[in-house]
């Protein structure tokens, strides 16, 4: 490829991604129907909830570890914040626990 | 002047530590990703022009294996349509937040990636700060941190090696957090629990690259239907 079709692949990639964030704000930003902010009082949780899965979308239970060092940082993670309620020291405790079982266990 | 210029440096302040976590993955994801792109034959300004226009990491990786093969805008737009489609999840959630902030909107969704809805979202904000600079700052950083990564990747790629494995956790960790801190304030489960529990089960069905726009469809449904419900139990208190 050369640089200019390059450069129309990326404006392609960045009209789409605008266009999946600009969409809501086009459509209802003046005026929201009531469905929609019900949707917006609604949908942050669903929303937080499906990242979560989208970032434990590529372990796989059936090689490697089973997806066990994950599931260990994950409730370590877990436990940290709701005995401590800090939300550094809550990730710092899941990663630094993610990072040693991959590497020496 | 003065006064303005306080506004807008204690809402850095305070938004600032909200980001360390974010700028440890990004820094380390973002090199990676520059690492990658140019390992696969991409020119460096790519991977770092892509970052600061694009600006959604999942879709970037993908765009580095589109670019490199045979050229086809209409293919990668319809891809990047359906790797981001999640974001109109998160532009309805933010119609509300995003409404008054001025000039600073048009930034706050261009930029609005996961790491920084996931932050805007559930920030409690102070009252003596400005949340249209806590917003902004937020996103600005992020994007920093995201652009800057890709840059060390794709310059200085060759001298590092990377021996991290495993500090992209730092980003589920982050993400494990936000939604866990935003499950303990919330009254209502419902949306939270709806969310997580459609996308458990359309990731073990559909598979990882093809659950988010099934999942999404089926909570717009499940939630539509629960809408009476929800409605009155609110109304009732």
């Amino acid at each position: 490829m050369n640089t200019l079709q390059m450069t129309v692949m990326i404006a392609a990639a960045t009209a789409a991604t605008m266009l999946t964030r600009f969409t809501p704000f086009i459509l209802f930003g003046k005026k929201t129907p009531q469905y929609i902010e019900y949707l917006g009082k609604i949908l942050p949780g669903a929303a937080l909830g499906m990242l979560v899965v989208y970032c434990f979308k590529s372990v796989d239970v059936t090689t490697g570890f089973h997806g066990i060092p994950e599931l260990i940082a994950l409730v370590v993670t877990v436990g940290a914040h709701l005995l401590k309620r800090n939300m550094l020291l809550s990730i710092a405790a899941g990663t630094v626990v993610y990072m040693l079982l991959v590497n020496f266990v | 002047m003065k006064q303005s210029d306080n506004k807008v440096l204690s809402a850095l302040k305070v938004a600032f530590p909200k980001t360390v976590p974010i700028m440890t993955g990004f820094l380390f994801l973002g090199t990676a990703y520059g690492i990658y792109a140019c390992t696969s034959g991409l020119p460096p300004f790519v991977p770092i022009i892509m970052a600061a226009a694009v600006f959604a990491g999942s879709m970037e990786f993908v765009a580095v294996d589109m670019l490199v093969g045979a050229f086809d805008p209409l293919n990668i737009f319809i891809m990047a349509l359906m790797v981001n489609a999640r974001h109109l999840f998160y532009g309805i959630s933010m119609l509300d937040k995003y409404k008054n902030v001025g000039k600073k909107r048009f930034y706050l969704i261009f930029g609005m990636c996961d790491e920084s809805f996931s932050i805007n979202c559930t920030a409690e904000i102070p009252d003596n700060i400005d949340k249209g600079w806590y917003y902004f700052f937020v996103t600005l950083l992020n994007q920093i941190y995201w652009v800057s990564g890709a840059a060390l990747g794709a310059l200085a790629g060759s001298f590092i090696t990377i021996q991290l494995k495993g500090l992209d956790f730092v980003m589920t960790a982050l993400m494990v957090v936000i939604f866990l801190d935003n499950w303990l304030k919330e009254k209502n489960h419902t949306g939270s629990a709806v969310g997580l529990a459609i996308s458990v089960i359309c990731l073990l069905i559909f598979g990882k690259d093809n659950f988010i726009i099934a999942s999404m469809a089926l909570i717009i449904g499940v939630l539509t239907l629960l809408r009476p419900r929800i409605e009155r139990e609110e109304s009732r208190k």
